[in-house]
């Protein structure tokens, strides 16, 4: 049965991975997320549904042990904040390479270095562009409430698999931390290992005399075979950005000037768009869902109708370069942010916008 | 009446096969290295214990990378040193099944120390193979964390010099004082006598591992021929004469 419960957003994802299905969470301790695995462990989900839970020795560790869970066709999952998705890049290329699923949550903290513990969006640019080496990218989703913490749990992994890709939920120190009402769903039954080995044939399940081995790897060491993989890596890409594009639109009908903002931005930028309203300044918010496929096509639409947009970020500029990409010199695009854990006010971005748009 | 070919080849004639988990791929090998002569014993010994079917073997980076060639189970090949993870992450997953990594010096006690210490002292129920040869093959024979003192290799042309480059570490050592391990031990694969020993403590790991009991750890003594710059018979007598009195052979822990 699906239940109302006040929870914090790191709380949220827990109780969603096991109500899910998920069969395996690797992790390792890292303010401002340590509240995922701490959930796991009060809740001892291996004695009711069966979940594995295990801290590692460290994120190298723990990305790797889900890559070999992945292997197995196990739904496995991570989570972590901004160092530790550092160590995990290698990782996480190597499931890309390997075509592998799996869910790895970043509640992201100021950067650079060991920073801060307050929130941030200062990795944008890591999470949109793969952030380990090679032509990969993740499906990457920002959540902007503590309900979508919990509910991206499944949507990530529903597009993990369906794309044989890793999926990033970009969060932050402020959805993970804060506390809101979520409506958990109804406990899943996790797969079968019989169920399981019909459902993903390429998985690692022990080779029986009716199959061919199944090899997990990201080795070719055949130029045009693998150039071949890359591009058949490529088209799934193109396939996101055609079918799984997602975002959110709030007041845009009219708008003449455009917010862009992700995550906990967005929700800040809806009190905006309130008070810029109640100057009588017709501005609207677009909230990017998806940020990898990145709902590129709709800015360009609206950069046909506004005069300008602003995007505002917690960071010094990530998320401006792809509105800037997507609306090719249309209209001026702007950026607004404050670093290093500050936190901008509503106002501030109003400021910010007539500062830009309305005068001089 | 003279004997031909076709009058000896007869089953009953047979004294030895090559296993059929072993493919027809060639092996990429060097000719000597030990890598061959292992990946071979694994295979019959699966094929003896007859667990194909629920053996998962995780390959690393090092000049087994392609091991996954040659052994017809389901393979996972891990990141540099990250095996043990790796196979962690499956055998939580999968407990049924059977999961061995392989994996170099390099990977195994040099970039992946962390992975393997920890696994070994969670006592994952796996078994580890770590092929010893002093030095790094497959990148093209540069120092390792188990090259001897006085050793030559491409980073450290004029032998290692162990004031500047440390001590040659003895990792099996370590994991033998862990308390997730129940069986340590160091063989080598030189002559019939040391494989027919290897291939009964391979085949103790995977009974190991059905009883659940621990981590497994076999360590190699192994040569390179390519890397050492001998040849083959130059590199096992090397082998006798530096590696075993540092690295000698036998268990070392047995529970
Ligand atoms: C992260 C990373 N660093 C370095 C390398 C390059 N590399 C490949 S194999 C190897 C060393 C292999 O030596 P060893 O583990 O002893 O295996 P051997 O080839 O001797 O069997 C290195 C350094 C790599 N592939 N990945
Ligand atoms: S380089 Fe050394 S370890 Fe690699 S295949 Fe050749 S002999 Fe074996
Ligand atoms: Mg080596």
């Amino acid at each position: 049965m699906s239940e109302l419960r006040l929870m914090k957003g790191n709380e949220a994802i827990a109780e969603a991975a096991i109500r899910y299905g998920v069969d395996g969470y690797f992790g390792y301790p890292i303010t401002p997320q340590s509240e995922v695995m701490e959930t796991l462990m009060e809740l001892r989900p291996w004695e009711t549904t069966g979940m594995v839970v295990l801290q590692a020795e460290s994120e190298i560790a723990s990305i790797n042990m889900m890559y070999g869970g992945a292997g197995c066709g196990k739904k496995v999952m991570t989570s972590s904040s901004s160092p530790g998705i550092s160590l995990m890049q290698e990782g996480l290329s190597y499931l890309a390479g390997a075509e592998l699923p799996c869910v790895v949550v970043n509640v992201v903290r100021g950067g650079p270095g060991l920073g801060t513990i307050q929130p941030a969006q200062s990795d944008y640019s890591q999470a949109v562009n793969g952030g380990g080496h090679g032509d990969y990218n993740l499906i990457v989703l920002a959540p902007s409430s503590v309900q979508e913490m919990a509910d991206f749990v499944e949507l990530a992994f529903e597009l993990a698999f369906k794309y044989r890709n890793p999926a990033l939920i970009l969060s932050d120190g402020m959805i993970g931390q804060m506390m809101e009402k979520v409506e958990l769903k109804a406990q899943k039954d996790r797969m079968s290992d019989q169920e399981l080995a019909e459902k993903y044939p390429w998985a690692t399940t022990g080779k029986p005399s009716s199959r061919e081995r199944n090899i997990i790897t990201s080795v070719e060491l055949d130029p045009y075979a693998f150039e071949r993989f890359n591009h058949k890596v490529q088209a799934k890409y193109k396939q996101m950005h055609k079918e799984d594009v997602r975002f959110e639109q709030f007041q845009c009908e009219d708008a003449e000037y455009l917010l862009v903002a992700y995550g906990s931005s967005a929700r800040i930028c809806q009190k905006s768009v309130q008070l810029l309203r109640e100057k009588g300044i017709k501005a609207g918010l677009l909230r990017p869902i998806t940020l990898f496929p990145f709902p590129g096509v709709e800015l360009d639409k609206l950069a046909g109708q506004v005069k300008g947009m602003l995007a505002v970020e917690l960071s010094a500029g990530q998320l401006v370069r792809d509105v800037r990409l997507a609306v090719n010199g249309k209209v001026p695009v702007e950026h607004f942010g404050r670093m290093g854990g500050v936190i901008h006010s509503p106002e501030e971005v109003v400021e910010a916008l007539e500062k830009n748009f309305l005068k001089g | 009446m003279a004997l031909e070919v076709k009058d000896i080849i007869k089953p009953e004639n047979l004294v030895y096969a090559k296993t059929k988990l072993l493919t027809e791929r060639m092996m990429h090998y060097c000719p000597g290295c030990t890598h061959g002569v292992v990946n071979k014993l694994i295979a019959e010994v699966i094929d003896e214990l007859n667990i194909q079917e629920d053996t998962i073997g995780v390959t690393p980076v090092g000049c087994s990378v392609l091991l996954y060639n040659y052994i017809e189970i389901d393979w996972h090949e891990a990141a540099h040193g990250r095996a043990p993870a790796v196979g962690t992450g499956i055998k939580r997953l999968r407990p049924d099944k059977y999961v061995f990594t392989y994996q170099g010096d390099g990977d195994l006690a040099a970039i992946g120390t962390a992975e393997t210490i920890h696994a070994c002292n969670r006592g994952e129920n796996i078994l580890m193979v770590f092929i010893n040869n002093g030095i790094y093959g497959m990148t093209g024979g540069q120092m390792a964390p188990t090259t001897l003192e006085g050793m030559k290799a491409s980073t450290c042309p004029f032998g290692r010099d162990v004031e500047h480059d440390g001590r040659p570490l003895n990792m099996t050592s370590i994991v033998a004082t862990l308390p997730g391990t129940c069986y340590v031990t160091r063989q080598a694969a030189h002559t019939a006598p040391a494989v027919r020993k290897l291939k009964k403590s391979l085949r103790k790991a995977f009974e190991n591992q059905k009883n659940k009991k621990g981590t497994s750890f076999i360590e190699v003594v192994g040569t390179c021929s390519s890397g050492w710059k001998m040849n083959p018979v130059q590199s096992n007598k090397w082998m006798e004469a530096n590696m075993f009195p540092i690295y000698p052979l036998g268990d070392i822990k047995d529970v």
